[in-house]
């Protein structure tokens, strides 16, 4: 493949919130979402009213608003991270084997969440670091990853130690196989798949630099 | 039976050592404070709870767990920033944890309540938490075989009964009360106000009172 194609679309590598400016602007009008707790809810500031999406959280309700400020805040009223929320017009409430069956049920468009790892074919690891001191929490990543048409991932490409979480393999503990169709990091957007990983653009530095830091054969998206 | 009861003390007071016990709530949204907390009082011991969470803080279920009431957790979420009651039981092996994934564990209190004795699914496939379960192909997938969840007791909090036991919630305050009233062999539920028969409309009832045992109001 040849190392002139030219896919670096920023200078620099994307900051946290260009970085969920850019998932928001690819998610398609109409979609129904959830969006993993931490750096994901940062999407949620970037959509568009025009593009209609609906956001779901997994404690029980559809049409989940912004976060709740001043006498806004309702404890009734909270997303799986535990956040107080609004509710937006057209909202539905519902009880937790019904929300999990949105999920499971293959109804949600997208789901976007945070990884420790991803295998080049869209393995998943995101929920225990394996520690033998850690105390295991699992939530619903294991639904998400398995029950969402597609699964984003939004992370750094590297660790801190400089050690790329894009992986052939993952060694920390599984949350779900095959199941991530696109990654999303400060220095590239990866598509994953049965058939590798692909790149479509880079963010300050070229495929070959990219190349160098992720131990995966690594082509241009097509 | 439906019976109405004056006092939280009262509605628990038949709960033995060594129940599975119920325990509404995401979070403190829907976690019925009042009815734990006089659970605790009781004094019964030896508890399997089921909840989605070990305890927040140092309220609710959380204090059952630092007062070693509590023998096993059944949860998807255990590990929080204030769950420090469960952490240091957990560390001192002071506590059994059985955890489950969010969608697993309400789908396995659904399945108890209404009457299917397990059943497939794709969630947690090749991963540490389906370790050692039947899995099956099954419609282009693997899945693996899970179990119902059954209960002595659910304890939930409604936002209001009627006189028929019929319950409405409030807001994401629903999470798993309306399974946890079905999965249950007795339910009680706390409710913050509670209305003649006929005062909802039936339209709008989300568990019916069949699945409701005693209701206490709690202000």
């Amino acid at each position: 493949m040849s190392s002139q194609t030219n896919i670096q679309t920023s200078e620099t590598p994307l900051g946290r919130d260009d970085l969920a400016r850019l998932v928001a602007r690819d998610i398609k009008p109409g979609s129904f979402v959830n969006l993993g707790i931490g750096q994901p809810t940062l999407v949620s500031n970037y959509l568009e009213p025009e593009q209609n999406i609906t956001l779901h959280t997994e404690n029980g309700m559809l049409g989940m608003g912004p976060e709740a400020v001043g006498d806004q805040i309702d404890e009734d009223l909270i997303n799986a991270g535990k956040i107080p929320v609004t509710e937006l017009p057209g909202a539905s409430y519902f009880h937790h084997a019904d929300s999990f069956a949105i999920m499971r049920g293959g109804h949600l468009d997208i789901c976007v969440l945070g990884a420790f790892q991803v295998s080049a074919t869209g393995d998943l690891a995101n929920w225990h670091t394996g520690a033998p001191d850690a105390i295991p929490a699992v939530g619903g990543a294991m639904d998400l990853a398995t029950g969402a048409k597609d699964v984003f991932v939004m992370m750094t490409l590297l660790t801190r130690d400089g050690v790329s979480k894009l992986v052939e393999a993952c060694t920390y503990p599984l949350t779900g196989i095959g199941c991530v169709t696109r990654v999303y990091t400060d220095k590239a957007v990866f598509l994953t798949g049965p058939d590798g990983v692909r790149v479509r653009e880079t963010f300050g530095c070229t495929l070959e630099e990219l190349r160098r830091l992720v131990p995966v054969p690594l082509e241009p998206a097509p | 039976m439906l019976n109405f009861i004056d006092t939280v003390g009262e509605a628990v007071a038949g709960i033995r050592d060594g129940s599975t016990v119920m325990i509404g709530g995401f979070g403190n949204a829907g976690q019925p404070f009042e009815l734990i907390d006089a659970l605790l009082e009781c004094g019964a011991t030896d508890l399997t709870v089921v909840n989605n969470n070990a305890g927040q803080g140092d309220q609710g279920l959380a204090l059952l767990i630092k007062e070693g009431r509590v023998k096993k957790m059944i949860c998807s979420f255990p590990r929080q920033s204030d769950s420090w009651h469960f952490d240091a039981k957990f560390r001192a092996g002071e506590i059994e944890l059985e955890l489950v994934p969010q969608g697993n564990l309400a789908e396995r209190i659904r399945a108890a309540g209404a009457g299917i004795g397990g059943f497939f699914t794709p969630t947690g496939y090749g991963t540490m938490l389906a370790e050692g379960k039947e899995t099956r192909f099954l419609d282009g997938k693997w899945q693996v075989f899970e179990t119902p969840i059954h209960a002595d007791v659910a304890l939930i909090k409604a936002l209001k009964a009627d006189g028929k036991g019929n319950l409405v919630y409030r807001k994401t305050a629903r999470n798993f009360g309306p399974i946890m009233a079905a999965a249950a062999k007795h339910t009680i539920a706390q409710v913050a106000e509670v209305l003649p028969t006929g005062g909802l409309d039936p339209e709008t009832v989300v568990t019916p009172g069949i699945y409701v045992n005693s209701i206490v109001k709690v202000a």
